[in-house]
């Protein structure tokens, strides 16, 4: 027989991220989970703004990236609590793996999390982690097609950053372009250019930053 | 690709639909996905295989059906669907505008029915 049924298929992962949101807004945490493809840059914007915002945020990094095994102690090297998740050789985070994390994390006095999800611009899209943004990060030394490619990534994004600009004078890649894509998917997102290597541009996304956590509500 | 995960999560919910239902023997399970997913069928064709593999599920059919991508315009409110995914830069056939459309149709991912005994 035929039985219709009509059931979202990730509907268990979207129930641990609804717990999670809720956990983290009773903490007051703002929560960011960080996408790109492999190399964009993730770990080196989060050290960079780690170091930078140190003075202002208590801040903590949850890990998935397994491109190399060290970036977790590069972000620890900022000072910031850092833990790694072993994905198992997997293509996202999920909900589960950012739960177990947790436990590894004092969120005492917590004013936001990164989460540094697995390089990758298709799977992640699809997996809540519980995060109050997702922040998209391309770098000019890819395609400004992406966001063209990987639509739904862009369409969920409150941030897409355009990193590596100190690299622009050799590649052929068009900020135009990029950020119409982008903003065709989506029009809130904001799109900031960005250097890590020289910090070009880094203090609009500190900006945006700031007004985010501002927007969060501090635990009651 | 994030098909395992996928498949993972579709066979927990036929095992829970077919215990509520009293049935036993899965002959067809028909998944839909928004070609904003990018769902591979043939990756999920091959997941399935591999996860059902000595299940009670072994041998049972897996069919897929992809719903194409539809916006609404940002500017006239008119819905469309662009010709080539990609074109989200597509203008609408309305009133020729390029951006803010939203997104109506596209990001689904869900089982609709089995047919099992
Ligand atoms: N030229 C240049 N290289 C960068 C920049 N940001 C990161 N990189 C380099 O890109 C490589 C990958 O960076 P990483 O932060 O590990 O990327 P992730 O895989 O996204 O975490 C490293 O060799 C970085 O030094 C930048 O703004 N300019
Ligand atoms: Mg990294
Ligand atoms: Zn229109």
């Amino acid at each position: 027989m035929q039985i219709p049924i009509v059931r979202n298929i990730l509907e268990a992962n979207d129930r641990i991220a609804a717990q999670l949101k809720k956990s983290f807004a009773e903490k007051g945490i703002l929560v960011l989970n960080l996408m790109s493809s492999p190399g964009a840059g993730k770990t080196s914007l989060l050290e960079r703004t780690l170091r930078d915002l140190a003075p202002e945020f208590r801040m903590a990094v949850i890990e998935g990236d397994l491109q190399t095994d060290n970036d977790a102690r590069r972000v620890a090297a900022t000072g910031a609590q850092a833990v790694q998740v072993n994905t198992d050789g997997g293509c996202h985070l999920d909900g589960s793996m950012i739960m177990e994390a947790l436990n590894s994390l004092d969120l005492s006095g917590l004013d936001i999390l990164f989460v540094e999800n697995v390089g990758n611009l298709v799977c992640p899209a699809e997996f809540s982690v519980g995060e109050d943004h997702n922040i998209a990060l391309l770098s000019v030394a890819e395609g400004d097609d992406k966001p063209e490619k990987y639509p739904l990534l862009f369409h969920i994004s409150s941030v897409m950053l355009l990193n590596k600009t100190d690299l622009l004078p050799y590649v052929d890649f068009s900020l135009e372009k990029a950020s119409a894509h982008a903003t065709a998917l989506n029009k809130e997102i904001a799109v900031f250019p960005v250097s890590c290597r020289t910090g070009e541009g880094l203090d609009a996304w500190y900006g945006w930053l700031r007004a985010a956590r501002a927007a969060k509500k501090p635990a009651a | 690709m994030h098909e395992m995960s996928i498949v993972q999560g579709l066979l927990d919910i036929i095992r829970q639909e077919m215990g509520r239902h009293g049935v036993t023997r899965l002959h067809e399970v028909k998944v839909v996905h928004g070609r904003l997913t990018n769902v591979v069928p043939e990756a999920l064709d091959l997941a399935w295989e591999v996860l059902s593999k000595d299940t009670e599920f072994e041998g049972a059919r897996l069919v897929t059906e992809e719903i194409p991508l539809r916006l609404r315009c940002g500017a006239c409110r008119a819905e469309f669907s662009p010709e080539h995914l990609s074109a989200v830069l597509a203008p609408c056939p309305s009133c020729g505008e390029e951006l803010g459309h939203e997104v109506v149709a596209g990001r689904e991912m869900y089982i609709a029915q089995i047919e099992a005994e």
